[in-house]
């Protein structure tokens, strides 16, 4: 065995293997750093910045950022906070995302980790952007109001599926995702219900047809626990664990 | 449609199936047929094993290329402040009547579609635009009436008045770079005598620093990537300068084209490369034919390649890759992508072009400016360039200066010129502030008219703009604000969403709506764009907004709305519909705007 090398997040010493982002090392030590556009089974993508934490001064995303030794990462001051919170703020009134009408609340990422960062309200001005909704899909509905741009999809698509069913395209403020299918409808496409590209969606832009409020509000993944101690909504649904609601938290 | 199919079909035999030619596709379908119809996407998503889908999604990246026929004549006027300073807006709106259509929209008859687009570089020579892709500068009302007629009766453009399309170099001042030339293939032959090791001993001791503004060691970038292993390197020069403003390169790649190409050939030989691409803007489509025939001539004198200059070992050719319209695609990472015939989104790093560029291969990019240097010190020597300029900043800069002055044009300076040098020589009076650098660059009030331009005090890529006292200078802040919530590549959530708040709350000042606390939510916005986002782009897209914050707080004070806080949007007007509904128009129905009356409300 090598000597082990760390760095420190928040003063704890993390330790990390060669080719390790210090997203890597901090999840393989149990730190739980706020993500989105990360699933650790993918390669980094960098684009959502809610990872953002401060190394000498610079902000930098951690699910992209190699770990080097004595490395002294800031992951929780007021200041890298503040900075995430403004960036759930910016997703939050780029789409829209009415938590008591959405099927997933309880369980979406984007939800628990604005309740992580203590965000209160979505603060910016609305866009209030006209999307429609596609549920062309025999099984898969996808509402383009909820989606975050994260490319999980995307890539989980490519990757795993092998079928390149979804792209983002567009520009700046008009970027979307884009279905691969003669008539552009997700119905078309070759996506089944059983595809990792269906499961790996932090938010609720990829919905199961068929199923809604299988499990009540109040006993759902987030609901009892924060995201830092649950994890991911891909892995929750990977493990295939049932949630266990008995603890409440604080 | 089969003269399309059959279009495709040939370009595909002759340039083979590689992915990577699909934005050369798109772009040569898009002249051909005026847009790029559903079949033309299928038919190449075939042939060359790309989902469709992939392929709209560049399409739709790239502001040049359209999904739906923009008619026989594709105009677009160039929107950079430097051209509405001229007079563009009210232009574009007296050919938009005289053709009878709405920006944007194509007319009914297929003949012509009007539109706006970033800065084209003709600044100097304004306001300018594109039509089919081809530059036409110095409109005026006769030539926009000119233009009226030559559309409404279907002139092809081979027969429109030649003056239309005269561009200028307009070098107002030439120093060494300008001035001192080289016989072509004599930087190579140096190479040859000397030996690569010595030529970088040379370009490093003459300090060379990219001229694209970041300042990078040209000797390190070069080193760095002949000493990494790798199958093979590249030479890429980023000919995309897309900095409003800026259009020194315009005039480089028109009149210096043989320096730049001994540039990157010299580099290859350093480097190692086979290969090399001029990413060229798609605003400079009119030069490529030059460029092309250029290119055709340095083969037929040995200076590029099989067997350079009689060299066995050496074999090196230069391909010309056209853009689309997308100003991210002059960062470095995202140009390789663009060159790879994707999205241009910047990539992730490390690892860096040096290592790992073009197809994963170690690449050198560099700006155009600094390969003509480079080509110009392998003959010259270091001395020649150290003989001007600072100790950290050798040699001259190009600098592209328009606005409010009686000589725009291209002013080669040693580094350390002042600006109110500059403004003497260029015959500027009055003057408000100066924009150095461009949208991303700096804004200088006359308090800092002594400051200088070189890399350790205000670096510049070039772009130059002006700005008297009779101008609102919140007009350029809206202008840039716009350009950069349009030039977003939408891929990080800071720069994506933040610069659209950033536009909507620029314009919300403008239109007298605005309160203090929106001028600190900018501030608030503005600082987690600079410190969150992924690439340069959006590291800069707040500064024209946080500087003239900063130093010029006046122009927007004298906007702003006499209360605490104003709603994003405006109260009586979207009581509009219930009014109507109503048939009320009374006192009653509308909500009052007076400062005394109004209660004070905290955000």
């Amino acid at each position: 065995m090598s000597k082990s090398v760390t760095f420190k997040l928040d003063g704890k010493s993390i330790s990390f293997q060669p080719g390790d982002t210090v997203m890597d090392a901090a999840l393989r030590a149990g730190e739980y750093i706020p993500h989105l556009c990360h699933n650790p089974e993918f390669k980094p993508h960098g684009s959502c910045r809610v990872c953002i934490v401060a190394l000498n001064g610079r902000h930098l995303s951690a699910c992209t950022l190699p770990a080097a030794e004595d490395m002294d990462i800031d992951n929780s001051s007021d200041a890298i906070v503040e900075q995430r919170r403004k960036l759930l703020q910016m997703l939050f009134v780029e789409g829209n995302h009415i938590c008591p009408a959405c099927e997933k609340s309880g369980a979406c990422q984007l939800q628990a980790v604005a309740y992580y960062t203590r965000m209160l309200s979505p603060h910016f001005t609305h866009f209030f952007p006209r999307r429609a909704i596609d549920a062309s899909h025999p099984d898969i509905i996808f509402y383009f109001n909820r989606c975050i741009l994260c490319g999980l999809c995307e890539r989980a698509s490519r990757e795993v599926d092998g079928k390149d069913v979804f792209s983002i395209s567009g520009r700046g403020i008009n970027s979307r995702i884009v279905f691969n299918s003669a008539t552009g409808k997700l119905g078309d496409s070759q996506l089944a219900i059983t595809d990792k590209a269906v499961s790996v969606c932090p938010v609720g832009a990829i919905l199961h047809k068929h199923q809604g409020y299988d499990k009540p509000i109040g006993e759902r993944l987030y609901d009892t626990r924060p995201i830092s101690v649950v994890g991911d909504v891909a892995a929750n649904l990977a493990t295939g664990q049932p949630h266990k609601s008995d603890e409440r938290n604080e | 449609m089969k003269n399309l199919e059959r279009f495709i079909t040939q370009r595909l035999a002759d340039t083979g199936n590689s992915p990577d030619q699909l934005l050369q596709h798109l772009c040569a379908i898009q002249n051909f047929a005026s847009h790029l119809p559903q079949t033309a996407v299928q038919q190449l998503a075939g042939q060359l094993h790309i989902p469709a889908s992939q392929i709209f999604s560049v399409i739709d990246f790239y502001t040049f290329l359209h999904r739906q026929p923009r008619g026989d004549f594709n105009i677009v006027f160039s929107d950079n402040i430097t051209d509405r300073m001229l007079g563009s807006q009210a232009l574009l709106h007296s050919l938009c009547e005289r053709l009878r259509v709405r920006p944007g929209e194509p007319r009914a008859d297929g003949r012509v579609t009007l539109d706006l687009t970033s800065c084209t570089g003709l600044c100097d020579q304004g306001p300018a635009l594109l039509v089919n892709g081809i530059a036409v500068s110095r409109l005026d009302e006769k030539r926009i009436t000119q233009i009226a007629r030559l559309v409404e009766d279907a002139t092809p453009l081979p027969d429109w008045p030649a003056e239309f399309f005269s561009i200028d170099d307009n070098i107002q001042r030439y120093d060494m770079l300008l001035g001192d030339e080289i016989i072509n293939g004599s930087a190579i032959e140096t190479l040859q005598a000397k030996g690569a090791d010595a030529l970088l001993d040379t370009l490093e001791q003459s300090a060379l620093r990219g001229r694209g503004g970041a300042g990078f060691s040209t000797a390190k970038k070069w080193r760095w990537c002949r000493d990494t292993v790798a199958d093979t390197h590249y030479v890429v020069c980023n000919a995309d300068e897309g900095e409003p403003g800026t259009f020194k390169d315009r005039v480089l790649l028109n009149s210096y084209a043989d320096n730049l190409f001994e540039g990157m050939t010299l580099c290859a030989g350093i480097i190692g490369a086979g290969k090399g691409y001029l990413y060229l803007r798609g605003e400079y489509l009119y030069l490529r034919d030059a460029l092309e025939k250029t290119l055709q001539q340095r083969r037929q004198n040995g200076l590029l390649g099989k067997n350079i200059l009689g060299d066995r070992d050496f074999s090196f050719d230069i391909e010309i890759h056209i853009g689309a319209g997308a100003y991210i695609c002059g960062e470095e990472s995202a140009l390789l992508e663009s060159l790879q015939g994707k999205r241009g989104i910047p990539r992730i790093r490390p690892p860096f072009p040096v290592n790992k560029g073009f197809r994963g291969q170690p690449t050198v990019v560099n700006n155009v400016e600094t390969f003509v240097n480079a080509a110009k010190i392998a003959v010259f020597g270091a001395d020649w360039l150290r003989s001007a300029g600072s100790k950290e900043s050798t040699g001259t800069k190009l600098l592209s200066i328009s606005g409010d002055c009686s000589r725009p044009g291209i002013y080669e300076y040693p580094f350390g010129v002042t600006i109110s040098q500059l403004l003497e020589d260029c015959g500027a009076k009055d003057v408000q502030a100066v924009q150095v650098a461009g949208a991303a660059g700096s804004t200088i009030p006359p308090r800092e008219f002594e400051r200088r331009i070189a890399y350790e005090d205000i670096s510049t890529g070039g772009s130059f703009m002006i700005f008297n006292r009779q101008r609102d200078l919140l007009h350029m802040v809206q202008n840039f604000s716009h350009f950069f919530c349009h030039e977003s590549c939408g891929f990080c959530t800071p720069c994506r969403v933040g610069s659209a708040l950033m536009k909507d709350l620029v314009d919300k000042v403008i239109v007298g709506h605005a309160t203090r606390y929106d001028l600190t939510e900018m501030q608030n916005i503005g600082r987690v764009m600079q410190q969150a986002s992924h690439c340069g782009l959006g590291v800069t897209a707040a500064k024209p907004v946080l500087e003239t914050l900063n130093k010029f707080p006046d122009i927007y004070t004298k906007h702003l709305a006499n209360r605490s806080y104003e709603p994003a949007f405006d109260l009586d007007a979207a009581l509009e519909v219930s009014r109507q509904l109503t048939g009320r128009d009374d006192a009653g129905a509308h909500i009052s705007y007076e400062p005394e009356t109004q209660q004070q409300e905290k955000p």
